[in-house]
């Protein structure tokens, strides 16, 4: 390791960067896709009758018990076999983001579950039908307590963007890749320089969330752990 | 579906090397976080660095992609003249990693642990060495079974990317011979179910784990 | 058909144990009525019932001559006429005290902002709690927080209010502010059934005093009645142990 590879890397930085602009995308992508799906399991699991809420708990077991990997190859191989071409960038988004999905409708039970019956029965009792209830009164207090085991989600999934590197996502661990490729002594820092960046992403999201967090703070909705 | 059974021994090879390796980088996990832990919570005064460097440590391993890490030690480090099998380099990664993890569990689980009794041990003339070995550490333990039990399953799971390195793990094997004989989708969906079913085995015998050893009185802290 | 509220035969089971059996009375305009009775005699589950936040199992009720039990009922049209106060208050936790009071006008009575705002205020105001618009449920006392939970069903305006011990989780200081209100509505003319332990509150404003007593009502009358001279023993033994409780004679 010389100085000279630090220097090397240095000025592939902004092929590094635009790998990393990948795993954004697909991070982006995977959030959106997990919330709108777990949210909709959530409240499957609370409110829907026995069989269907059943059926959303076996979702969630399936997608939270296979690995990341197999998912991602479940996703990229499957769809080819119905002869249905998808490429490894939406198979990735699909793989990650339906397993994101199931940790996340846990989060949102957990919280749905947090609030007391109290707030659905004070909704009701002021007419209020069952859905704008759950849309007026639980949702926007479970969305709050939701903020802390998500910014732990976001955390978990920004770096497991890294495994679409398994399906050929040119994502910037097959960057980093490409540049060991042609010089095997810049391994050690390209892959240094890849956790650095890392590092500040995790940081700048983790930070992000806290902020959002602080500016929907309400006194008495605290997280209760 | 065309799924044949003479690939069955090379995927239950697969699998032993899966479970060998979760096994033995939990082990290590699991060493290693305790004393980040102890680190974390009682490294104070003259050994206030120990607790930063350990502070320092546990960021850097929870903040990076764990296929990072492999990386680094797999790839990078040959280049200042240090080199692992592939099986090694997983299981460093991997042991490296949960460490990190575990220590955040372990750590939460001995400031559960109620200020009395320490103060109770050390009235008994305990060291504080003794108190935590023989008061804090075997409550703090079983408080962390639960986190611990998910994060078992986390590298069980997680242990599949050593593939990537070339090791011959269930996933590896399930590759290659998906590879050749060009069945992704059966593989991979039998790998699942492979999966799927460890998993569930996992958790019910870590459930009998956690009643065996509960004591009354003494309340879990997992953070699911 | 003068009858605002008529009850008839309303039951309740949950498992083996019949909560309700077979109550029945009515309500008339302007009247206020106090149920009381021992704890765990079905006193909270006879308003859920009326407004069926629990469902009976048998039995009708009528707010002014629609049948509220009908299975084809616009069941939540007719809570929005029933006004609903809890023991435990229910506001919403992630809502200021005038969006509070607000939410039911804007999202189930599909009023203008601007008018849903101007009546939310006039509401807060009428209890009290002008100044208190911007404060979140946390940030109030509990006897400012069953104010605003009156507030919030009087802007509904109901034809009539059920309050269900709405005093039973206030520290003893704090009882007063909110039974000057609820005394207050009653002068106004509010229709009311109250579920209480307040005997001073039904003594002086009660029309009628229900005493309930396992699921059934024992015993009905105005209070000068009931109170003077109860027709059934359980009545007179109730009253005695509520005095000795309370520290006030019956």
């Amino acid at each position: 390791m010389t100085v000279e590879s630090w220097i090397q890397v240095w000025y592939a930085l902004p092929v590094l960067l635009r790998g990393l602009l990948v795993n954004l995308e697909l991070l982006l992508g995977l959030l959106a896709l997990g919330l709108v799906v777990g949210m909709a399991v959530a409240l499957v699991e609370v409110y829907a009758p026995r069989p269907v809420a059943a059926a959303a708990v076996a979702y969630e077991w399936f997608f939270r018990g296979v690995p990341e990997l197999v998912l991602l190859f479940l996703f990229y191989f499957g769809p080819d076999q119905f002869g249905v071409q998808i490429s490894a960038f939406t198979a990735a988004v699909l793989a990650l983001g339906f397993r994101s999905s199931a940790y996340q409708s846990q989060i949102f039970r957990g919280a749905i579950q947090a609030i007391p019956a109290g707030q659905m029965l004070a909704a009701r009792s002021l007419g209020m039908g069952r859905l704008r209830a759950i849309w007026h009164v639980v949702l926007p207090q479970a969305l709050r307590l939701s903020l802390a085991g998500w910014s732990n989600e976001f955390s978990s999934v920004l770096k497991d963007t890294t495994l679409a590197y398994g399906i050929g996502v040119v994502e910037v661990m097959r960057q980093a890749r490409y540049l060991t490729a042609r010089n095997f002594r810049l391994a050690l820092p390209a892959f240094i320089a890849v956790a650095f960046l890392f590092l500040i992403l995790t940081y700048l999201g983790n930070w992000t969330i806290g902020l959002v967090e602080r500016r929907l703070r309400i006194p008495g909705l605290e997280v209760r752990r | 579906m065309g799924l044949d059974w003479a690939w069955l021994p090379q995927l239950a090879h697969g699998l032993k090397i899966t479970m060998e390796l979760t096994a033995a980088c939990m082990a290590m996990g699991a060493a290693l976080g305790i004393v980040l832990a102890l680190l974390r919570v009682y490294a104070r005064g003259p050994f206030l660095p120990l607790f930063w460097l350990a502070s320092a440590y546990v960021q850097f391993f929870r903040g990076t992609p764990l296929l990072v890490q492999l990386m680094i030690i797999h790839f990078g480090l040959p280049s200042v003249g240090i080199r692992f099998t592939p099986f090694l380099s997983g299981l460093i990664a991997m042991g490296l990693n949960t460490a990190a993890y575990q220590a955040e569990y372990f750590r939460g689980a001995i400031q559960a642990v109620k200020a009395g009794q320490m103060l109770a041990a050390r009235s008994l003339g305990m060291t504080r060495v003794a108190a935590i070995r023989h008061v804090v550490l075997p409550q703090a333990l079983r408080l962390a079974l639960p986190p611990w039990s998910n994060e078992l399953i986390y590298m069980l799971k997680y242990s599949t990317i050593v593939y990537m390195i070339g090791v011959m793990d269930l996933m590896g094997v399930a590759r290659t011979i998906a590879a050749r004989n060009f069945r992704f989708l059966e593989l991979f969906s039998l790998a699942a179910v492979i999966y799927l079913g460890i998993v569930l085995l996992l958790t019910f015998a870590l459930r009998w784990v956690e009643r065996r050893i509960r004591v009354p009185g003494l309340g879990s802290a997992g953070r699911g | 058909m003068g009858q605002l509220l008529v009850v008839e035969g309303v039951c309740k089971r949950y498992g083996a144990e019949e909560v309700l059996c077979g109550v029945s009375f009515s309500l008339e305009k302007g009247e206020t009525k106090v149920i009381i009775g021992p704890s765990g005699t079905g006193k909270s589950t006879l308003l859920r019932c009326i407004n069926r936040l629990t469902e009976p199992d048998r039995g009708r009720v009528w707010l002014e001559g629609m049948e509220v039990t009908a299975p084809h009922a616009n069941i939540n049209k007719i809570r929005s006429q029933i006004g609903f106060v809890f023991q435990d208050f229910n506001l919403f936790t992630h809502l200021t005290a005038l969006d509070n009071v607000r939410l039911g006008l804007l999202k189930v009575k599909k009023m203008g902002r601007k008018e849903a705002t101007e009546r939310a205020q006039a509401e807060l105001a009428r209890v009290g709690l002008a100044g208190k618009a911007d404060a979140y449920p946390a940030q109030l006392s509990g006897g400012q927080q069953q104010r605003v939970s009156i507030a919030r069903a009087l802007a509904m305006d109901p034809k009539l209010i059920l309050f269900d011990e709405p005093t039973s989780a206030l520290d003893p200081e704090l009882i007063g502010e909110v039974l000057g209100v609820m005394v207050k509505l009653a002068h106004e003319g509010m229709t009311m059934l109250v579920v209480t332990h307040e005997m001073g509150f039904a003594r002086s404003v009660a029309d009628e005093i229900v005493f309930m007593e396992r699921g059934v009502i024992v015993e009905q009358g105005p209070p000068e009645k009931l109170f003077r001279a109860p027709a059934h023993p359980r009545t007179a033994e109730f009253l005695r142990k509520i005095s000795e409780l309370y520290g006030e004679a019956a």
